[in-house]
């Protein structure tokens, strides 16, 4: 019989012979909800919550009467103008919907693929998804001027017998976020009935037990429930998954199916994709070091949780930075003209800091990585993070601004500066997006209680993370603890 | 037990509920197109005029002509609503002295217009030419219907956007020779597929359905 082990402290371990907890300190079942849920149940969160609360609330605020002010006085309050007809509002729309892509990565592809490590996360990251696409779906919202004819973006039974383009990429990016949006929001609730049941059981006020128990759905836990739940997990991640790149790559298409020099790219697609994740991942280190630190999650998202999102961001890293080498080297070997300029334009034209910073910040950053100091030392991978979404954030402007402001005709040509409202409206955002997170930490279960309960070291009867025995082989094909295994059938005949 | 705080029932209303958020959308969705509808606001509109003036006697019993009090249909964007003096031409001999024409002598008598209720308004960002439509064939029915069996006249078409495209994707179904445009009783002598798209051809209709046709 196996024997349970205490894990060692350090569980980065890479070490083929054992394969390393997922969780630290001796979790149980009851150690699990008692971390979690008394998250949400505490009276008073930590100080450092009201404080960022302040913060961000505040911003939020700044992003409304901006909004207000916008839509009262006209567009005109922004800065861009022709030629950059498109500025912080498209950067913006850009970054804040490639941040939501960690999420649905974490959520489906990694489900699919079993990678277990996801449980700790994907809670935190879902959530991030839902509030990015919020922030993002503000900006194209408020873009088009008239805000009141909003809907005329989609596709409706209308008295004017007019329908949009179905040709315009626009047109599709109202679908591709839209499902996004959609499929995220039912993936993240449908994934939260079994804990928000627990928050239901354990919940002392009536309010509380009324407010959880409505969104529980009457959930019991019986066998034919999960059953069914994970059922339509399962067949929500595989609906998930193709969006993780169909998103971005629509996204991407507003940029290249325009015969703009500089946007109008085949590479586009697959380069937006890898920054989204990049992006994504980056923003959920960012929020997990101090969440996890504030909210004493410590045990149940490691080290091992950070580093693995850290080699992510590593590896879309170097696409992004492979990306933006192709891109020179087409623009040479394609013998376009205005393509070669567009990008010379680009690196050493009036927006030359821009692309700096961002080479600085997305290619060159993330090589820290490659130190596995770097990967597991919470401080350092907060900075390079850091680093990471400034980097991304002027990877969309240097992409929108610097083509829109030099393109083929020169008299034309002008240099875009944003405006006041532009900024607060930048800083809004992530007001908004850090309010809503908050209260997400104040009020629900951050961490998948359930689905880290499922990978407890004592739930997997081979005993995954101790020394494994020599494989003997019982002559009647079980194994040593009485559990018939597939691949051990065959070594019995 | 935490589900304590719900009554039994409950459970067995759940489907209830699936039900009631599958069809409130739809039933949101038909109420808003078919009641926020031009054809259910605006069709039918009839409005008090200042004088009950009948269309029935003037253009169907007596056969005046349309343009005989519309004056500039032919030639302008607006079908002008006829002045005063108009009326007068033979209310000056005919029931001169009825009460129901008082309000048009005190018109004649001070030079003030009489105020006209405007029963087919278009939005101010609409443009329409009743030249353009009325010298190429299309009849004063087509949009107006028939005005000379109407005691008091009211709004037959919706007059929407998708009503007027209706007819600019297929005018063939609404032409006629221009001759006849304001006879309302005109019947085609030969199927109306044919003739429209023969008329069509002839006269050169080719209908723009740019947004800036309409939205200049």
């Amino acid at each position: 019989m196996s024997t349970i082990t205490l894990p060692a402290e350090d569980n980065t371990t890479d070490d083929p012979r054992r394969r390393a907890p997922l969780t630290m300190g001796g979790q149980t079942l009851t150690s699990i909800t008692e971390t979690v849920a008394r998250i949400a149940e505490r009276p008073r969160p930590p100080r450092a919550w009201y404080v960022a609360f302040a913060v961000s609330s505040t911003l939020t605020a700044a992003l409304i009467l901006a909004a207000i002010y916008l839509i009262a006085v006209g567009v005109g309050v922004w800065g861009n103008n022709v030629p950059v007809a498109w500025a912080f509002d498209i950067v913006n729309f850009v970054f804040w919907v490639g941040i939501g892509h960690a999420g649905t990565l974490i959520s489906a592809i990694l489900f699919l693929f079993r990678q277990r490590w996801r449980t700790s996360v994907n809670r935190f990251a879902e959530a991030m998804t839902i509030f990015a696409v919020i922030c993002a779906g503000i900006f194209p919202a408020i873009h088009i001027g008239r805000v009141w004819f909003v809907y005329w973006l989609a596709p409706y039974v209308n008295q004017m017998a007019v329908w949009p383009n179905f040709r315009s990429p626009l047109l599709w990016d109202v679908f591709a976020v839209g499902t996004y949006a959609t499929v995220s929001l039912l993936f993240w609730y449908l994934g939260m009935i079994p804990d928000l049941a627990t928050l239901r059981d354990r919940a002392t006020s009536r309010v509380r037990r009324i407010a959880y128990g409505i969104f529980a759905l009457g959930w019991r836990g019986s066998g034919r429930q999960w059953h069914r739940y994970e059922r339509a997990y399962m067949l929500l991640a595989g609906l998930a998954t193709p969006l993780v790149l169909s998103v971005h790559s629509v996204v991407s298409f507003d940029f290249a199916v325009s015969v703009v020099p500089g946007w109008h790219t085949t590479i586009f697609p697959p380069y937006f994709v890898a920054g989204a994740i990049f992006s994504g991942f980056a923003m959920v280190v960012t929020l997990m070091v101090p969440a996890r630190a504030f909210f004493g999650l410590k045990d149940l998202v490691t080290l091992r949780h950070l580093e693995n999102m850290n080699k992510v961001i590593l590896a879309t890293g170097c696409m992004v930075g492979y990306a933006y080498s192709i891109e020179f080297f087409i623009a040479w070997y394609g013998g376009n003209p205005y393509e070669q300029f567009a990008f010379i334009n680009r690196a050493f034209g009036p927006y030359t800091w821009a692309y700096w910073i961002m080479v600085t910040c997305n290619v060159v950053a993330p090589q820290a990585f490659w130190f596995k100091k770097v990967r597991t030392t919470p401080w350092m991978m907060v900075i390079v993070c850091i680093l990471v979404n400034i980097g991304m954030w002027f990877e969309r402007f240097v992409i929108v601004v610097t083509s829109l402001s030099r393109d083929y005709l020169p008299s034309a040509w002008e240099y875009y500066r944003p405006t006041a409202v532009d900024i607060t409206m930048l800083l809004g955002s992530f007001g908004l997006f850090f309010t809503l997170f908050l209260l997400f930490c104040r009020y629900l279960p951050m961490v998948a209680m359930a689905e880290v309960k499922a990978v407890l070291p004592h739930h997997h009867a081979a005993g995954d993370w101790q020394t494994p025995a020599p494989a003997e082989p019982h002559a009647n094909g079980e194994s040593h603890q009485g559990i018939r295994y597939p691949d051990q059938v065959s070594e019995g005949h | 037990m935490g589900g304590s705080v719900f009554p039994q029932w409950i459970d067995r209303a759940r489907p209830l509920f699936g039900v009631v958020l599958a069809i409130v959308p739809v039933y949101l969705i038909v109420m808003a197109y078919y009641g926020g509808s031009p054809q259910t606001t605006d069709v039918g509109y009839m409005p008090d005029q200042p004088v009950p003036f009948s269309h029935a006697l003037h253009a169907g019993e007596l056969g005046i002509d349309c343009r005989y009090c519309h004056t500039t249909v032919e030639k302008a964007s607006f079908a002008a609503v006829p002045p005063t003096s108009v009326c007068m031409n033979c209310h000056e001999r005919i029931a001169a002295d009825t009460a129901l024409l008082l309000p048009v002598r005190e018109s004649w008598a001070s030079g003030e217009p009489i105020p006209w209720v405007k029963v087919h308004d278009l939005p101010d960002f609409a443009y329409f030419d009743h030249s353009a439509h009325v010298s190429r064939g299309v009849g004063c029915l087509e949009c107006h219907g028939r005005i000379d069996k109407m005691d008091q006249v009211r709004q037959v078409a919706s007059l929407s956007m998708s009503w007027c495209l209706e007819c600019h994707r297929n005018p063939e179904k609404h032409l006629r020779p221009v001759e006849f445009v304001t006879d309302l009783d005109w019947k085609p002598s030969e199927d109306q597929a044919i003739l429209g798209k023969r008329l069509r051809q002839e006269n050169n209709i080719n209908p723009s359905t740019d947004c800036s046709t309409c939205h200049r």
